[in-house]
């Protein structure tokens, strides 16, 4: 076991989130995660697009790549295709995931190409000063929802479950324990993996809603939640307006590379003995 | 015989530190105060060891250790042998 320092790029450290950022919580309990497994760093490649979320591969000492806004799953994609013994792991934000990259994030889902995603949802644009995101919920304020948020939000989980991801999860910034466990799990399994984690952004979304500070926030997020778990001896009436934690959805769905992999094979098989002829293709020919 | 309590000490990374006060409020003992703006542990004999302060914490700036310790050295500058290139030390 290594020490927990030496998954950075200690150089670049402290880190320029703003303090009480749940970002670097996030970036801890991952590392928490990759360390209690045992992954060989140098088989881990780290792939983020743009956003405050995204600044994590900059301080994380693995083969990194911060890529252009929302395209993070669309280069992580790639590398899983040409190398698929690398474990691939993609941090990205709730803008870069469900706006600007909702299109390869729900094909990513829908191929169950073996990547670990993980959603850090803190319902703002924090880096460009608060504008509101398809995650911020109904009626809360953002710097251009100066009345109110009107439209509705994302279910990040909902989403990738319906468009085929094989781990579904969410957890929060403030259920620490429980995020490491979850992203150990979705590490482990076999195929699209998503983790979405509330996180806080105290200077424009505990601003502007007049939420407060980094503690009030998780407070504020505490209370939102419900652990899937209990939420079934729930009454439905205490769990209206909660989101659930916890694994939300498992499924065993054949992956996107052993599929590839077994058509090259199934292919090349047939082809590779060819002493001349048509091949069998006389059927399609005119 | 009882079992001798458990002591553990805190690490503290000023440098690292922000001051953002969650491992305070959150803290089960409450035995963690901001002094001019970093951590510091003021009671660390009642520390119950659960480490929620140094996973919470966003900028790592805290961690939790037992105390007598052996299986973890203590690892600093005159541990690491300058002159291998840093590439040598990946896991």
């Amino acid at each position: 076991m290594a020490e927990f320092l030496d998954y950075f790029r200690k150089e670049r450290l402290p880190h320029i989130w703003c303090p009480g950022c749940g970002h670097g919580t996030v970036t801890g309990a991952l590392i928490r995660a990759i360390d209690k497994l045992g992954l060989d760093k140098n088989k881990i490649v780290m792939v983020s697009g743009i956003g405050c979320s995204s600044r994590a591969v900059g301080y994380l000492d693995f083969d990194t790549l911060h890529t252009t806004h929302g395209r993070a799953l669309a280069f992580a994609t790639g590398i899983k295709h040409a190398k698929p013994s690398l474990k691939v792991i993609v941090m990205t934000g709730d803008g870069d995931c469900t706006a600007i990259g909702g299109n390869h994030f729900i094909h990513a889902a829908r191929r169950n190409i073996d990547i670990t995603t993980i959603v850090m949802n803190n319902s703002i644009y924090g880096m460009t000063s608060g504008q509101y995101s398809p995650t911020t919920p109904h009626g809360m304020l953002g710097t251009t929802a100066p009345y109110g948020n009107v439209e509705h939000e994302f279910d990040v989980c909902e989403l990738a479950k319906a468009s085929g991801a094989s781990y579904v999860a969410r957890a929060t910034s403030f259920h620490v324990t429980l995020l490491t466990d979850l992203i150990e799990k979705a590490l482990m399994n076999k195929g699209f993996s998503v983790v979405e984690t509330l996180t806080q952004c105290p200077t424009y979304f505990g601003r502007k809603n007049k939420i407060g500070g980094p503690v009030e926030l998780l407070n504020w997020i505490k209370d939102r939640t419900v652990n899937a778990k209990a939420a079934t001896a729930l009454p439905p009436e205490k769990l209206a307006g909660k989101l659930l934690i916890g694994e939300l959805y498992k499924a065993e769905r054949p992956e996107y590379c052993a599929s590839y992999a077994e058509t090259t094979a199934r292919v090349q098989r047939t082809y590779n003995d060819y002493k001349g002829g048509n091949r069998g293709c006389e059927l399609n020919s005119d | 015989m009882a079992e001798q309590k458990k002591g553990y000490f805190h690490v503290i990374r000023e440098k690292y530190c922000k001051g953002c006060g969650i491992c305070v409020a959150f803290c089960p003992k409450q035995l963690l105060v901001l002094k001019n703006g970093k951590v510091f542990p003021e009671r660390p004999e009642i520390c119950i060891g659960c480490r929620m302060c140094e996973f919470r914490c966003p900028d790592y700036a805290i961690a939790v250790k037992p105390l007598e310790d052996d299986k973890h050295p203590v690892k600093d500058v005159s541990s690491i042998d300058l002159s291998l290139p840093p590439e040598a030390h990946h896991g």
